[in-house]
């Protein structure tokens, strides 16, 4: 069991406020990434929950008890830091054995939890090695193990992945995704990085200078953004946006159309633009194109359509997928 | 920097240095050496003569010799249990946010500019002293006989001078060992509910361990050869309760003029600091491995 609910919660540090009002429900079970840019208070968000910070106002409650005041240790929630925060001196087995040895559990059970944790997460050959003497994707692994064997309420991740290289990060948030399937535990995870979101969430958080711009599961965020915000920051590449006398014609201060949604012609399309730089990945490719009144908008076709740099193309939004949005960037 | 090459440039840009730091230590030495084989007494000038072993001899027949190998040894460990303990703990206390912390440091840290000369006469007069010292004036305020630290204590006064003036060097060095340890190792170990004595024990001293054994290395070599503190208190008394090695040679030397009897004791002091030095690195040594 390991709901979590954040009723009122503020933070500020000393005369600066990081969150100025935070409601939120974290039902057992879920996988919930708070996403947004650096230095939005997510991490800051993650703390107060963990209860390495105390909250300025506000009530946060784990499976329904009030834990606002409770120290760190008491809330039985696990957290994996960004820099592992390994014990340098102690052995992997050391590491993993920590909260346990802690808890006086007796030898026997801390033995057979080390070796499952290690055998789940394919420690078990580096048991006796010290932190210094793993790669970094495998000290990961050891932070995940030390916070697997309290069989906690939920684990807490600090972006967990971005010390890693990108084959990496993309291989651990598969093992991730698996260990959340298995174990079925709720997990609050942070990141900066949408991609990360998207793919591993059952739910994500935007948040934007302390504030939620939006709570739903991935696609719903893709397909029906709350706002501008959202719809920039989820999807990748961005979402293109138009101001002015073409918003208009929809009814809109600002139009937003996904490069996946845009039709390339060589003819004449809605829009019409030159092609700036065109980047090839194989599967798909992506087009930068020049528009006239509307500034560069990209777009995301196959990846065997060859434009070059200079030739002009029309740009036409698909049918039903242009995002209006009201002066105060609401999506309307 | 490993290459053949920068190792051999590396060598000879560090040959000056190391000539120079050889010429500075052997000339000494074998002067020493050459002393402590000869019978020179400065009462008797001009009558040196080669005498053999005969002045180690006697200075191991001396029958304060085993009394003054302890007391070294008693007053090097006294000072370093009360440094490195007390180090650790006013460090923790130090580590902590607390109003006025630079002021609070400076003065810990102030002990250590204080002369070991004056500081010993300080100690000497104002604390420890039967009729006029402060701790003399305090058991008199709870009504208790005051205590006559110099002839009753001896070692142990000497040892609380000579640890109040090493207690601040500890305590610096540990002191930034514990700025060093990392938060979120601090607050990983709290999340893994460990209260403050599992925090110390099992992250703070394995952290320290190092800066640890790097104090004690380094204070044991001085403490070997503490000299003026027992010169201006006890001058090696009463008997010779206060009398290290350093004070028998000095005795020895001036008191006696008898040169190459004081050289046989160099010696022997440098051969006992080396064998001090081979044992603490054997014990604390892997601690000073990456
Ligand atoms: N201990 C602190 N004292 C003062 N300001 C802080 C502290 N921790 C974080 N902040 C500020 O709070 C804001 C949010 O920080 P953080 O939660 O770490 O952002 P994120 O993890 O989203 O990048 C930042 O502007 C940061 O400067
Ligand atoms: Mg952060």
């Amino acid at each position: 069991m390991g709901s979590i609910t954040l009723k009122n919660v503020k933070k500020s540090f000393g005369g600066v406020t990081v969150i100025p009002d935070i409601s939120l429900d974290i039902e057992d079970g879920q996988f919930v990434v708070f996403v947004g840019p650096s230095g939005c208070g997510k991490s800051t968000l993650l703390r107060l929950i963990a209860g390495l910070e105390d909250v300025s106002d506000g009530m946060i409650a784990i499976d329904g008890e009030d834990m606002t005041k409770t120290a760190p240790a008491q809330r039985k929630l696990s957290m994996v830091f960004q820099s592992y925060a390994l014990y340098p001196h102690m052995s992997v087995r050391g590491n993993i054995a920590f909260p346990l040895k802690m808890e006086k559990a007796p030898k026997e059970k801390i033995d057979a939890a080390v070796n499952n944790a290690a055998s789940i997460l394919n420690l078990t050959d580096y048991l006796d090695r010290k932190p210094r003497q793993l790669s970094g994707g495998q000290r990961q692994r050891v932070a995940i193990g030390r916070a697997i064997v309290r069989q906690p309420k939920a684990f807490l991740f600090d972006e967990p992945l971005s010390n890693l290289d990108a084959a990496l990060r993309v291989a651990m948030r598969l093992e991730i995704s698996e260990l959340h399937n298995k174990l079925k535990t709720t997990m609050v995870y942070v990141t900066h990085d949408q991609v990360e979101a998207m793919t591993m969430a059952d739910k994500i958080v935007v948040l934007n200078a302390g504030r939620i711009e939006q709570y739903g599961s991935p696609l719903e965020l893709y397909q029906r953004p709350a706002n501008k915000f959202v719809a920039g920051f989820i999807g990748s590449p961005k979402m293109n946006f138009v101001e002015g006398a073409e918003a208009q014609k929809h009814g809109a201060h600002s139009i937003g159309v996904r490069p996946e949604h845009l039709t390339v012609s060589r003819g004449p399309g809605t829009w019409s633009g030159v092609v700036k730089v065109s980047e090839h990945l194989g599967s798909d490719t992506f087009l930068h194109v020049d528009v006239e009144g509307a500034g560069t908008m990209t777009t995301r076709t196959s990846g065997d359509v060859a434009f070059k740099h200079g030739e002009t193309v029309g740009l036409t939004p698909v049918e039903g997928r242009v995002y209006r949005f009201d002066a105060q960037g609401m999506a309307v | 920097m490993a290459t053949a090459q920068t190792q051999t440039a590396a060598r000879f840009m560090m040959a000056p240095a190391v000539l120079l730091l050889l010429a500075w230590m052997i000339i000494p030495l074998s002067m020493t050496l050459y002393f402590s084989f000869q019978r020179y007494n400065l009462l008797m000038p001009g009558m040196e003569y080669f005498t053999g072993f005969d002045n180690y001899r006697y200075f191991f027949a001396n029958p304060n010799f085993w009394a003054a190998l302890t007391n070294t040894l008693v007053l090097v460990g006294g000072v370093l249990a009360i440094t490195l303990i007390g180090g650790t703990l006013l460090a923790l206390l130090l580590d902590q946010p607390m109003f006025g912390q630079g002021i609070v440091r400076l003065l810990v840290i102030a002990p250590f500019f204080v002369m070991p000369t004056v500081s010993a006469l300080v100690w000497k007069n104002m604390l420890m002293h039967p009729v006029n010292g402060f701790f003399a004036w305090l058991a008199r305020v709870f009504g208790f006989q005051p205590i006559d630290w110099f002839a009753q204590f001896p070692m142990f006064s000497i040892i609380m001078i000579v640890a109040w003036q090493w207690l601040p060097f500890a305590t610096l060095i540990l002191l930034t060992a514990l700025q060093s340890l990392d938060e979120e190792q601090r607050e990983a170990a709290g999340m893994d509910g460990a209260g403050p004595l599992s925090l110390f024990f099992y992250i703070i001293l394995p952290h320290i361990a190092r800066a640890l054994t790097v104090v004690m290395l380094i204070q044991t070599i001085f403490l070997l050869s503490i000299f003026a503190e027992i010169l201006v208190t006890t001058n090696g008394g009463p008997g010779v309760a206060t009398t290290n090695l350093t004070f028998l040679i000095y005795m020895q030397s001036l008191l006696q003029f008898d040169v190459g009897l004081a050289s046989a004791g160099g010696i022997v002091a440098v051969i006992l600091a080396n064998i001090v030095a081979i044992f603490l690195l054997r014990i604390v040594g892997k601690n000073l491995e990456a």
